[in-house]
C-alpha cells in the first residue's frame, strides 16, 4: 500500500456524520450537452458535503477518440509522471498525452498535476487476454506499484474529474462547461471513516464503469477479499472503491443484467425471499449463496454508470435517499428533488423509488416509470 | 440582496418573499425578521431546497410554499400554518411541536419524525420512516395525515399520537405495499383504509376493529384532509378502516431490565 497521508487532508480524520450528495442526468437519445447544468444541480446540495471531496464523470466526451482508452492519471510528484509515461510507453501505443485544462480556482489547494492520455492496447503485450481485463490489469499495476500516481478514469469515449473541493470548485477548476456528454454524474463528499484526499473523492472507476455513493458500506473488508481473488486490488481507501469492482466484475465479467446486480448487492430478506414464487426463490437464495460476499452492507445510494446506462440504487431499507425524475427522454436521479428542480422546472413527473428497486436509463430505450414504485406521483 | 427580495404591496396583507438565490440562513433570518415585525401571510416563491423553514416561529403565521422546499421544512415549528405547492423532501415537521403542514404533492422519509404535537396533511404519497417516534403528553398529540400509501416502516418505534393513511391511489382490493408498519410501536394509533397482510406489521403491534371515538377521530382529521385537497370526505369514510394499536406500552422494558 502507497503512503498517502502526505496528501490527506488537513482538517484530521476524525469521524463526522453527515451526507454526501449525488446527482445524476441522462438523456437517453444520446444527445449531448455540457456540465454547466450537473453543477449547477449539485452546487445546490452545498450543504450535504464539506469541501473534502467532488467530482464528475461524463460520457459521450471524447468521440473523436472513441476508440482509445482514455487514461486521466493523477501525480503527486516529478518523478510519478516520468516512471508512468515510461510504463505506459511500454504497454500501450500513446495517441495523444496532454495536461487535462485548468482554471486557478483559489480553494483548490495543492492539486496534483493531472494528465490525460488516449491509449491503445499493443496486440503484442495483450497476448490472449481480452483488451478490457489488459486495461484494468495495468491500472492495478500502476495503482499499486507506481509512485505518486493514480489512475482515476480509465475507460473509451468518457472521463472522471474530481479532487479535493466543493463540486462546483471542482466543476470549474476543469472547465466542465467546455466539455459535452450525454450522460453526466456528480458527487459531493462528506468523507466519514475515511481521509478526504484527490484519488478518494468520488465518481470511482474502473474502464467506463462508475459510481457515485452516499453512505458507508460496512461491509466493506469481506467484499474487498472476495474481489482480491478476482486481481482487483483496493488502493484509494475508500468504501467506494470495492462497488465499482463489484459492478466490473457481475456485468462484464460474470455477464449478469443489471436487474440481478441489483439483487446480489440489496438481496430481499429471507423471510421475503420465503414469500415469492418458486422461480424467484431459487434465483435469489442462488444469488446469495454465490455472492454472499458481495453483499453491500450499510446505508447507500449509489448511481452506476457506463456507456449507455445509468442506474440509481438503494440500499434494500433505504437508509439514504434518492428521487428520480423525468423530462421527455430527460432522466434526472438525485439526493433532493429540488437540485432536480432547479435546472428542470417542468418536470413530467418526480418519484422516490423503492429501496433495492434500480432505476435504470438506457440510450434509445424511451423512458418509463415503474408504478409500483411510486411512493407518490406527481402529475 | 436579502433586502431587495422582499415586497410588501400597499392593502395587500401578504408578505412577499422571492427566494430565489437565498441561502438556508438567509431565507430563515428574514422569515423571523418578517414575523417579529407582526406579518400575518407570508408567501415564498423560487424555493429550491433551503431547510428548516418555519422552524423557530411562535407565531399563527401563515406561510405559502411556491417550489420544493428542503429538509427539515417545519423543524420545531410552534404555531405557523405551512402550505406548500409541490412535493416536502425528508424530514418534513421534524420535532413539530403545534401548527399544521399542508403538502400539495408528496413527502419523503421520515415526514413528522418525533413530531410532538400540531398536524400534518399530504395528499399524495410518503417515503420510509414516517411517523416514526411520534409522540404526545396530555393534549399535545400530532396528527399525520397520508392521502396515498407509504413506503416501509411507517409509524416505527411510534409513541403517540394519531397516523391515518387512506390509500386513495390503491385500487380496488390491492393492498398497501409497506413492510414493517409500527415496528416497535408502543404508543399512539394508526388507521389504514385499504388493506394490509400481516407479515407487513411489525411484531409489536395488534389490529382492531374501530369503535365509536375512532370514528370520531377519523371524521374530525380526514374532514380536514378532504378540505384541504378536495375530497368528499364521506365517500373517503365509507370504505372499511382497521386500527393498529401497541401490544405492549413498553416493549423492551424486560430487555433492558437488571
Amino acid at each position: 500500500m502507497k503512503d498517502i497521508t502526505r496528501i490527506n487532508n488537513p482538517y484530521g480524520e476524525d469521524k463526522a456524520i453527515e451526507s454526501c450528495s449525488i446527482f445524476g442526468m441522462m438523456d437517453t437519445t444520446g444527445k449531448r450537452f455540457s456540465g454547466e447544468g450537473i453543477i449547477k444541480a449539485i452546487a445546490n446540495m452545498h450543504v450535504r458535503g464539506n469541501g473534502l471531496g467532488g467530482g464528475f464523470a461524463a460520457y459521450g466526451l471524447y468521440p473523436e477518440y472513441a476508440d482509445f482508452y482514455a487514461f486521466h492519471i493523477m501525480y503527486m510528484s516529478p518523478e510519478g509522471k516520468t516512471d508512468t509515461e515510461c510504463f505506459l510507453k511500454q504497454k500501450f501505443e500513446v495517441v495523444n498525452a496532454e495536461e487535462l485544462p485548468t482554471r486557478p480556482t483559489i480553494t483548490i489547494v495543492n492539486p496534483p498535476l493531472v494528465r490525460r492520455y488516449f491509449l491503445k492496447v499493443k496486440k503484442q503485450e495483450c497476448r490472449e487476454q481480452s483488451e478490457d481485463d489488459f486495461v484494468v490489469n495495468r491500472v492495478m499495476d500502476i495503482n499499486t506499484s507506481i509512485r505518486d500516481t493514480f489512475v482515476f478514469s480509465s475507460g473509451k469515449n468518457m472521463g472522471v474529474f474530481k479532487g479535493v473541493g466543493y463540486p462546483e470548485e471542482i466543476g470549474g477548476y476543469f472547465c466542465l462547461e467546455n466539455y459535452e456528454g450525454y450522460l453526466w454524474t456528480a458527487h459531493g463528499r462528506f468523507p466519514t471513516n475515511t481521509p478526504g484526499w484527490w484519488g478518494g473523492a468520488h465518481p470511482f472507476n474502473i474502464l467506463d464503469w462508475t459510481v457515485v455513493h452516499n453512505g458507508e458500506i460496512s461491509s466493506y473488508g469481506i467484499n474487498r477479499r472476495y474481489l482480491e481473488q478476482f486481481g482487483y486490488k483496493c488502493t484509494l481507501q475508500t468504501d467506494t472503491e470495492v462497488i465499482t469492482y463489484a459492478v466490473d466484475l457481475l456485468v462484464r465479467k460474470h455477464s449478469l443484467p443489471i436487474e440481478i446486480m441489483a439483487k446480489v448487492f440489496a438481496p430481499p430478506f429471507w423471510d421475503d425471499i420465503e414469500r415469492r414464487s418458486q422461480e424467484d426463490r431459487e434465483l435469489i437464495t442462488v444469488l446469495r449463496q454465490v455472492y454472499g460476499s458481495l453483499l453491500m452492507n450499510g446505508p447507500f445510494t449509489i448511481i452506476i454508470a457506463h456507456q449507455g446506462e445509468m442506474i440509481g440504487l438503494t440500499d434494500r431499507i433505504r437508509l439514504r435517499p434518492l428521487t428520480a425524475g423525468v423530462k421527455g427522454s430527460m432522466l434526472y436521479l438525485s439526493s433532493e428533488e429540488a437540485s432536480i428542480r432547479l435546472i428542470c422546472h417542468d418536470l413530467d413527473e418526480t418519484w422516490i423509488p423503492m429501496g433495492g428497486e434500480p432505476i435504470i436509463g438506457s440510450l434509445g430505450k424511451p423512458l418509463k416509470s415503474k408504478e409500483t414504485t411510486l411512493a407518490g406521483k406527481v402529475a | 440582496m436579502v433586502q431587495s427580495a422582499i415586497k410588501q404591496k400597499n392593502n395587500d396583507p401578504a408578505v412577499r418573499i422571492d427566494a430565489e438565490g437565498l441561502l438556508t440562513r438567509e431565507l430563515n433570518l428574514k422569515l423571523r425578521e418578517v414575523v417579529s415585525n407582526g406579518a400575518q401571510k407570508i408567501e415564498i416563491r423560487n424555493v429550491y431546497g433551503q431547510r428548516y423553514i418555519g422552524t423557530d416561529l411562535d407565531k399563527p403565521v401563515e406561510i405559502e410554499i411556491f417550489g420544493t422546499p428542503g429538509n427539515d421544512l417545519g423543524a420545531f415549528m410552534d404555531g405557523p400554518r405551512i402550505i406548500i405547492r409541490g412535493n416536502a423532501q425528508d424530514g418534513c415537521g421534524n420535532t413539530m411541536n403545534s401548527g399544521e403542514i399542508v403538502i400539495h404533492g408528496h413527502a419523503g422519509d421520515i415526514t413528522g419524525l418525533s413530531a410532538r404535537g400540531g398536524k400534518i396533511f399530504v395528499r399524495d404519497g410518503v417515503g420510509y420512516r414516517v411517523g416514526i417516534h411520534m409522540k404526545e403528553y396530555g393534549d399535545q398529540k400530532p396528527v399525520l395525515v397520508v392521502g396515498h400509501t407509504a413506503q416501509d416502516f411507517l409509524g416505527e418505534y411510534m409513541a403517540g399520537g394519531i397516523l391515518i393513511l387512506l390509500g386513495l391511489n390503491l385500487k380496488e382490493g390491492e393492498k398497501h405495499r409497506a413492510s414493517y408498519i409500527g415496528t416497535g410501536m408502543h404508543g399512539g394509533v394508526i388507521y389504514l383504509r385499504g388493506d394490509v397482510d400481516d407479515f407487513q406489521l411489525g411484531k409489536e403491534v395488534g389490529i382492531a376493529e374501530l369503535d365509536g371515538g375512532d370514528y370520531v377521530n377519523l371524521e374530525l382529521f380526514v374532514g380536514e384532509f378532504a378540505d384541504h385537497f378536495g375530497y368528499d370526505a364521506k365517500g373517503i369514510l365509507k370504505h372499511k378502516f382497521i386500527k393498529l394499536f401497541p401490544l405492549y406500552l413498553r416493549p423492551y422494558g424486560r430487555l433492558y431490565a437488571y
